[in-house]
């Protein structure tokens, strides 16, 4: 089954009603009749309905989305599941939400950026319009602030990492204030820094707000050991990394050794799976109701591989994170894209998502 | 009886592989150009549909009134034949699965009929497209009940077919309901019975819920309604002269009350049933226009049967072309064939039954002319002869004997077609 949106919590009375009157209505329910007047009103799924698309710096753009009345709100730092459609196909990808929960309008807000030969970011950012209806699915995410702000704060970022982050500077800027906060920033240049007016200006009206912008075009890539100098009291701050995975790997390594590395908070945008330099030597996989053998080679999700041989296959999130994608393996070693673990098969139910072929695969499909 | 020749014994096996190749190319034609056309299509018909049922049932509530009656079961009729033929049983082919949506997926899918989805995408989707017209494979090839070819042996039982045909027609949504029981192999003791009983639980489980839904629950609302207008309109149903001598015989309340109760059995009582006649009614012409047009898609005198052996080592190729002469259409209007869920374009579906209906319409033409080009026979006639040919058969082949009937050999192009017509 394909990958569907979040259940609104409705409340137990509307739950309760609608279900009284299902038999009515069966095999539909009443839900598919009040859709008919409102989309927003299914107590099945959450949507969500585009209000405006801003433009932003460095190719991306803000997405403000109205959510239907049973949205949960969120806590800065977290993420949502959004499906949309393109040309007919219901596509789901996880984006940070950047909006400060607190907004009074209730609007919620994503910040793509577009990924050149991607198919949902280059959409959202050039072609969505205000009214399209979208989908939204779960709000995960442990990247969030601690409940009790008692010590200062360091935020280091780069590129559209600064998302997540947004959303906490938004809310503490409307909220419990900006005091005592160190945001170091890389962008490649001056003009691809993503909110950069915005910073500018919450830099200029909060005195606890100290930004650091670099651009690594120019002054080269920020490097941990730097931390003594711009902001030497690290290790008694809070601190949140989100941006690409080097860096994330160099600062874990470094609060590891020369700090607590409880107090660093990481988000990670999207597990790697696969990629070049991928490990493994790749293999075969045979669809067998399709009758069908797909060349699968290192790196190569059994979905893309199934997908690129002509196969129909199920897909959600294609991330490892909704299971719209499992499917039974006959038998066959596969690798775990993400850990690189390689496993022996026999009849088990796999995400073909984040799983490629070692040598040949028998798929039940 | 002489072994029919098939209409393919021309072709070699390189015109065969070819042949699957082009039909392949058709569809993967197809497949590459969906997108938001076809996605607003199909989103259209199931708005459409869910709007005549809420018409249908609107209209319903006042069922006594005959133009209200008459308004609310023809909506509710062609709802339900919406919502069979082209929204479910096209949705449950996969049709609709490349589109990734929740909500129109042939694994979440249930229709407004009495068979299961899960017993039906099995006895339909994979039995019959799989072994189309083979016999003694294929269960649709009379559905176990009818002698509709002449090689199947004649027994006694078939003497009352052209009866139990008309049953089946009235009562369809039944019969398609028991079909992938499989009784044949129940009674031969080949079917576990773990899987009878689970079976038969899907069925009686989707029969109650819909019982309780068109013969219970909406005449019970109906009937509400009725008697809450009738209660507006007039609070009191007793005469002033009643009402006086109740109060005089000091049953003021008690008469009420009766009284109340009177009214609400004669209006409440007729329109219950009303709408009960009205939802049995639509079924029935669900019922008879299924019938009728999947009976077309198989059984006109032009199709051919297959023995197990001539399968035995079918190419792709020869799949298709099994397809192809096993298959008949109907031609009709675009409203006829959206009511019919595009089965007019029965060829079409089984070559491709994965593929959108709504796209049959568009590939119609390349079909004819393969056939053209490989001199095979390429079916297709007005309803009314389709069916009238389909019940000659029902009726001859219920007495023993009988020979397959001529068939018309290779399609020659459209205008020798109208001439023939
Ligand atoms: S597509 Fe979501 S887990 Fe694989």
């Amino acid at each position: 089954m394909a990958e569907t949106g979040m259940r609104p919590p409705a409340s137990p009375l509307r739950r309760r009603a609608l279900r009284a009157l299902r038999w009515l209505f069966t095999p539909l329910r009443p839900d598919d009749y009040l859709e008919l007047i409102n989309p927003l009103w299914s107590t099945r799924e959450l949507r969500g309905r585009v209000e405006r698309v801003e433009p932003e710096r460095g190719g991306a753009a803000t997405v403000l989305i109205r959510p239907g009345y049973d949205w949960v709100g969120h806590r800065p730092g977290q993420y949502v599941r959004l499906g949309v459609v393109i040309d007919g196909v219901h596509h789901w990808r996880a984006y940070s939400l950047t909006s400060s929960p607190d907004r009074a309008d209730g609007l919620i807000s994503v910040t793509p950026k577009k990924v050149d030969g991607g198919v949902v970011s280059p959409y959202l950012v050039e072609q969505a319009r205000p009214g399209e209806l979208v989908r939204l699915g779960e709000v995960e995410g442990s990247f969030t602030l601690p409940d009790r702000l008692g010590r200062g704060l360091l935020f280091v970022t780069a590129g559209s990492g600064i998302t997540p982050v947004m959303s906490m500077l938004r809310h503490l800027a409307d909220g419990p204030g900006l005091h005592d906060v160190v945001h170091i920033h890389s962008a490649r240049d001056e003009d691809g820094v993503i909110f950069g007016d915005e910073l500018a200006a919450l830099e200029k009206q909060h005195e606890g707000f100290r930004l650091q912008l670099r651009i690594t075009g120019r002054d080269g890539r920020f490097t941990p050991a730097e931390l003594d100098t711009r902001c030497p009291d690290w290790r008694e701050r809070e601190s949140y990394a989100c941006g690409p995975g080097e860096l994330l790997d160099a600062l874990q390594a470094h609060w590891t050794e020369h700090g607590t590395a409880v107090r660093l908070h990481h988000e990670r945008f999207q597990p790697i799976v696969g990629g070049d330099g991928a490990e493994g030597a790749g293999g075969t996989v045979h669809f067998t109701h399709r009758n069908v053998d797909a060349d699968c080679p290192p790196g190569t999700p059994i979905l893309v591989a199934g997908e690129d041989a002509g196969v129909a296959m199920p897909f959600g999130c294609r991330v490892g994170v909704c299971h719209t994608c499992v499917l039974p393996i006959r038998e066959g070693r596969i690798r775990d894209l993400r850990t690189n673990v390689v496993s022996e098969m026999h009849n088990e139910i796999v995400r073909t998502c984040v799983h490629g072929a070692e040598g040949r695969v028998t798929v039940d499909l | 009886m002489s072994p029919t020749t098939h209409p393919f014994a021309h072709l070699n096996e390189a015109q065969l592989a070819e042949l699957a190749r082009e039909f392949d190319a058709i569809h993967d034609r197809v497949r590459a150009d969906l997108g938001e056309r076809d996605r607003r299509y199909i989103k259209g018909v199931i708005r459409l549909h869910r709007q005549i049922a809420v018409a249908g049932r609107v209209l319903l509530l006042g069922s006594r009134s005959k133009v209200a009656w008459t308004a609310g079961t023809g909506c509710l009729a062609v709802a339900k034949i919406l919502e069979n033929m082209e929204i479910g049983h096209n949705v449950l082919h996969g049709q609709w699965d490349w589109m990734n949506d929740p909500a129109i997926h042939s694994s979440t899918w249930d229709w407004d009929t009495a068979s299961t989805a899960a017993a039906w995408k099995h006895s339909h989707n994979y039995i019959h497209h799989t072994y189309t017209n083979i016999r003694g494979k294929d269960k649709d090839l009379g559905y176990e009940i009818m002698r509709i070819d002449p090689h199947q042996r004649w027994h006694p039982a078939y003497l009352a077919q052209p009866l139990y045909n008309l049953l089946l027609m009235a009562f369809f949504e039944w019969g398609v309901a028991v079909h992938d029981l499989d009784i044949e192999a129940i009674r031969a003791g080949k079917k576990p019975l773990k899987d009878v009983w689970h079976d038969i639980k899907g069925i009686s489980g989707k029969a109650r819920d819909q019982i309780l839904k068109d013969y219970v629950g909406w005449p019970l609302v109906s009937a509400l309604a009725a008697t809450a207008v009738g209660r507006l309109r007039q609070p009191e149903p007793r005469s002033r002269r009643r009402v006086l001598a109740d109060r005089a015989r000091g049953r003021g309340v008690r008469g009420a009350i009766r009284a109340q109760l009177a009214a609400v059995r004669k209006e409440g009582g007729g329109t219950f049933a009303a709408t009960f006649r009205a939802d049995f009614t639509a079924n029935i012409i669900r019922n008879v226009w299924a019938h009728s047009i999947i009976f077309c898609g198989h059984f006109p005198d032009q199709t051919y049967t297959f023995s197990q052996d001539e399968v035995r080592d079918e190419t792709r190729g020869g799949w298709y072309v099994r397809q192809l002469v096993g298959a008949a259409n109907i031609t009709g209007s675009p409203l006829f064939h959206l009511l019919s869920g595009n089965l007019g374009y029965q060829v079409e579906h089984h070559l491709f039954p994965d593929m959108p209906s709504s796209r049959y319409a568009e590939i119609a033409p390349q079909v004819r002319d393969i056939c053209r080009r490989y001199g095979l026979p390429y079916n297709t006639g007005p309803l009314s002869r389709q069916l009238g040919t389909v019940h000659r058969t029902i009726l001859r082949l219920a007495f023993p004997g009988g020979k397959p009937r001529p068939k018309p050999g290779p399609y020659r192009g459209d205008e020798v077609e109208h001439r023939a017509a």
